[in-house]
């Protein structure tokens, strides 16, 4: 067992954990954040993807551990004050999502893509979007969102609010 | 009563963003793996690594000392069984049909099958006790492949003596819908085109984006189940059918499921292990599959060698089309997996007039995961063999594909048209929808530039691919389905309850998950009884509250549970006015009713439906002989099926030097009817396509010879990401369907369907010119690279030995007419 501290979605956790589990098996199985899915076992879906320090990783590509005195946000931490992200506020206005399996990771990494290409192409979406997968929306229209999400103030912030939403 | 004044006057039409967003976009779901329950056990299954075998033993012992681990249990644990996958359409009387059950005790007949499952306190603790659980196998020999297993050599069930699971065949001249296609051949032969053709239908994974999990509780008065499933009405019934539990005592909840494509059309092993551990230890119990067993033990799709023998007169005028199909079931015919091929029959003739027309279709077990329903289900298959084979015969004319589509498919006049296969198609426009397409598209400007290219040897050539498909959908009439003996029906069922407060409650026995019915539904009751959209809430996937349903597949949702819903909201209507006219002290004769309220003709009198609704929860006063209450329910039970149609242009470049291929452009013209919500209907048929497209590029399901699935993850499955796909062009012609109020069609299918001969098509249009008039699919770079080197090194020789497809000595291969004949003629 190996003590952790992790701030995840603004709060500050402390646990004893095994040292062989994963980013997303500690914020799904100790923490409840369950709305940060599983989709493969070899890290090709993305739809564990969360942001560590601000940018986006696959959750089930991180051991927990390496997560200590680290800062994560999940897609439950992104709306502030029951306010939408300017990224989820996309997704829905733009139909991004069917299912709804891939969109926690889709989301997340739709920010990120925002921080490196705050104007992005088509070309660098669907290039960003790479390592996350959809089996229900063809990509159409989440490229469609993430375009649309560039356009609204701050929308590669981490929160809601500092996106001034 | 509520009144919304910026509420636009139809709800049906507008472009609603979806009510189920919300959670979604925040994490706030419900997947069947997010529930935890007290004392709850995980399970992890013991699968055989081989695809054929003798279980000789099974030694527990080691696995049972793991730490946390509960319990070991084999078959054996389970003298009186644990139900059945069942089989619930037997194509003939005489199916050759295996037991399936969900864990095997003495052979094994495909990779991933279940020898035993562990149960600890953790997932991670029982899959690391699973490890430690020895199985000892005798390999026996494996049939892996359609065609092998037509030769009945190496048996996928040696106790059934065959591998031939049914036979089934529809002949226009036998069934009167037609004449007598051998006559149409032989006359071809003598005086026309004959093209003879052979197509592969490689297998695929549906590979849904949710792992399949099942979370049982046996602790309350009902067992209750949850359930990543597209049927859990069905799963229900089959439940109680198989274990013999009191359906009764059973509750089935499909909560956020996260995709199906018929992936999740299924009764699968897991869901009854699930369901024995529980009981068996009286603990909630949870199953999560991971990724690879998702891909090796979830029912895969299609696998079909196609062979079409196409018979027309020198200007291109059809006149016969044989098709004999070999379908692999895999180890077992699944829930419907015989019948999948089947729905072919009715589609290989898609929207030509061909006078005589047969169908022939052997099904056969192999030592492979079982084949089921995957998006389209049967008229894919049918839909890629007739589009390409078109394409065969417009190159033999020498004429444009959409010309030789022209000349034989269905006037827009001739409708309602009996097709060849019996089949009556409601409505249609090919003409609409192609003259749309193709303006979308660019057709000719695309023509010009593909002909500049052929004309200046550019290394990178271009391809033009046509598809105009139909299918039918709304599965489907009772009657139908009961002259065919598939083993339930197709109606569906909807009840509307009117509370007091002015809500409405719907409830659906259609099972959404991803296709947002609760906003469509919404709309159409929002429209129907004149309340706000948001004021109606629909409730779905949960045995207790829709108690009565068959479940969402098919592109059946829309269509017989929409029309459902608009049945029991016309009934509300019913019962509300007589209250009305009571309330109002006016003759019911002369009440109307519109925006959600009763009027009195020529009067200002009135009341609002909701009002009537808080009236009857008080029923202070109310009619006499009349029970309070305004709620209803409908089953509707449709009278024939739907036929969406539509026209798709495919542009493709294709580098000779390299064999890759890049495509340009991707308009879709499609006519499903009336359409209630643009934006959805949109989003499906981005989807539909890019999984089509996917079978045509990348996609297939290969196993090495010793029956391993070689593509067990997704690193060797390869589904396409954003990367590898384009932003689309889709638009819609509008013919209504006559076969329900709504005049709408399916449309969760058609982009899939569709796709797929259009886009082999633009690869084989660019590469025509080489010689080259097939390549089997998916059309990896490197096929279409082998294709033009065998091509080029053929040097301009018949196609037919550029593109060897099967072995001359493969069943499929035998000579469907009388004579030995060459490929085109
Ligand atoms: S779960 Fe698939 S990449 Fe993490
Ligand atoms: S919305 Fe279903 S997988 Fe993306």
């Amino acid at each position: 067992m190996t003590r952790i501290t992790v701030t995840v979605d603004g709060d500050r956790y402390t646990d004893d954990i095994e040292p062989r589990m994963l980013l997303v098996q500690y914020l799904r199985e100790s923490l409840g954040k369950v709305g940060t899915v599983i989709g493969c076992d070899t890290s090709n879906c993305g739809a564990c993807t969360v942001h560590l320090d601000g940018r986006s990783v696959k959750s089930c590509n991180v051991l927990a551990v390496q997560a200590d005195g680290r800062d994560v946000t999940t897609i439950e931490g992104l709306a502030q004050d029951g306010e939408l992200h300017p990224m989820q506020r996309a997704f829905h206005e733009n139909h991004a999502l069917q299912c709804g399996f891939c969109t926690p990771g889709m989301i997340m990494q739709g920010i990120d893509i925002l921080i490196d290409h705050p104007e992005p192409t088509e070309e660098q979406i669907r290039h960003g979007l790479e390592g996350n997968l959809c089996r229900c929306t063809g990509y159409h229209n989440i490229v469609k969102a993430v375009a649309a999400a560039a356009k609204a103030p701050n929308a590669a912030a981490l929160s809601s609010s500092a996106a001034g939403a | 009563m509520t009144t919304v004044d910026d509420r636009p006057s139809a709800e049906i039409g507008n472009r609603r963003l979806r009510k189920e967003d919300q959670r979604l976009i925040t994490g706030r779901t419900k997947w069947t793996d997010n529930i935890t329950l007290p004392g709850m056990v995980h399970l992890a299954m013991v699968r055989s690594p081989f695809a054929h075998a003798r279980i000789t033993s099974i030694d527990t012992s080691a696995a049972k000392e793991a730490a946390n681990v509960i319990a070991v249990y084999t078959a054996a644990d389970f003298p009186d069984g644990m139900g059945a996958c069942a089989n619930a359409w037997p194509i003939t009387p005489e199916q050759v049909t295996p037991d399936h059950l969900p864990m095997v005790g003495e052979r094994v007949a495909c990779a991933g099958e279940i020898v035993a499952v562990v149960v600890a306190r953790t997932a991670a603790q029982a899959r690391d006790a699973a490890e430690l659980v020895d199985v000892d196998y005798d390999v026996l020999p494996a049939v892996l492949d359609g065609l092998e297993a037509m030769k009945d050599e190496v048996l996928a069930h040696p106790d059934k003596g065959t591998n031939k699971s049914a036979f089934w065949k529809l002949d226009s001249a036998e069934a009167g819908t037609g004449g007598n296609v051998e006559e149409a051949i032989a006359a071809a032969r003598e005086d026309g085109i004959v093209i003879k053709r052979e197509y592969r239908q490689q297998r695929l994974i549906p590979a849904f984006m949710e792992p399949r999990s099942t979370v049982v509780d046996p602790t309350g008065e009902q067992v209750t189940m949850w359930t990543a499933t597209q049927i859990p009405h069905i799963l229900r019934f089959l439940i109680a059918a198989t274990t013999g539990m009191p359906e009764s005592k059973i509750r089935v909840i499909a909560p956020d499921v996260g995709g199906g494509f018929g992936g999740k059309l299924q009764t699968t092993p897991e869901e009854f292990i699930t369901l024995a551990v529980a009981r068996r230890l009286g603990k909630p119990a949870k199953y999560t599959e991971t990724r690879s067993e998702s891909l090796v033990s979830a029912h895969h799709g299609r696998d079909q060698y196609q062979k079409l023998t196409l018979s027309a007169t020198k200007d291109g005028t059809v006149t016969g089309l044989k098709v004999e199909l070999v379908a692999n079931l895999g180890a077992y015919v699944a829930i419907v997996g015989g019948g999948v091929p089947v729905l072919g029959a009715w589609m290989f003739n898609a929207i030509y007039k061909f006078p005589a027309y047969q169908f022939n279709c052997q099904t056969v077990l192999t030592n492979t995961a079982w084949v089921d329903a995957y998006r389209g289900a049967g008229r894919p298959e049918a839909t890629f063999g007739i589009e390409r084979i078109m394409d065969e015969l417009a190159a033999e004319v020498g004429v444009d594909p959409l010309a030789i589509r022209e000349k034989n498919w269905i006037k827009h006049e001739e409708f309602p048209f009996t097709s060849v296969a019996g089949m009556t198609y409601d409505s249609g426009n090919y003409e609409a929808a192609t003259a749309r397409a193709k303006e979308l598209f660019g057709y000719d400007e695309l023509r010009a530039e593909q002909a500049a290219r052929r004309e200046s040897g550019d290394p990178v050539q271009l391809g033009i691919g046509v598809s105009t498909f139909t299918e039918m959908c709304g599965l489907a009439p009772s009657r139908v389905l009961g002259s065919l003996s598939y083993g339930a029906g197709g109606w569906e069922s909807a009840s509307i309850r009117m509370l007091p407060t002015g809500k409405v409650e719907v409830i659906t026995g259609t099972s959404p998950h991803g296709q947002g019915h609760e906003t469509a539904w919404s709309q159409i009751v929002a429209d129907r009884l004149g309340v706000p959209f948001e004021d109606v809430e629909v409730l779905h996937g949960d045995t207790q509250v829709a108690y009565k349903g068959l479940d969402t597949y098919g592109s059946r949702s829309l269509v017989v549970g929409g029309e459902a819903v608009v049945r029991a909201a016309d009934k509300v209507i019913e019962k509300a006015k007589a209250f009305a006219a009571h309330l109002l002290e006016a003759n019911a004769d002369d009440l109307e009713f519109s925006g959600g309220r009763f009027g009195v003709k020529g009067t200002d009198q009135g009341i609002g439906i909701t009002d009537i609704a808080l009236a009857t929860f008080a029923s202070h006063n109310y009619p006499e002989g009349l029970e309070p209450g305004i709620d209803a329910d409908a089953t509707f039970d449709p009278d024939d099926f739907s036929f969406p149609h539509g026209t798709h242009l495919c542009a493709m470049e294709v580098d000779t030097e390299t064999g890759q291929t890049r495509m340009r452009k991707y308009v879709c013209v499609d006519d499903i009817g009336n359409v209630i919500n643009p934006l959805i209907v949109e989003g499906q048929v981005h989807g539909g396509l890019v999984q089509g497209i996917a079978q045509a590029l990348w996609e297939e399901a290969v196993y090495d010879e010793n029956g391993t699935l070689v593509t067990g993850s997704f690193v060797d499955y390869t589904l396409p990401t954003a990367a590898d796909t384009i932003s689309f062009v889709t638009e819609n012609t509008t013919s209504p369907s006559t076969t329900n109020t709504l005049g709408t069609k399916g449309v969760g299918e058609a982009g899939t369907i569709a796709s797929t001969p259009a886009v082999v098509n633009s690869i084989v249009d660019a590469l025509r010119p080489l010689g080259i008039h097939d390549i089997v699919m998916p059309c990896t770079p490197e096929r279409v690279w082998k294709a033009i080197q065998s091509a080029g090194s053929h040097d301009g020789e018949t196609t037919t030995e550029a593109q060897p497809h099967f072995d001359e000595a493969a069943p499929n291969n035998a000579d469907p007419g009388s004579t030995g004949e060459g490929n085109a003629q």
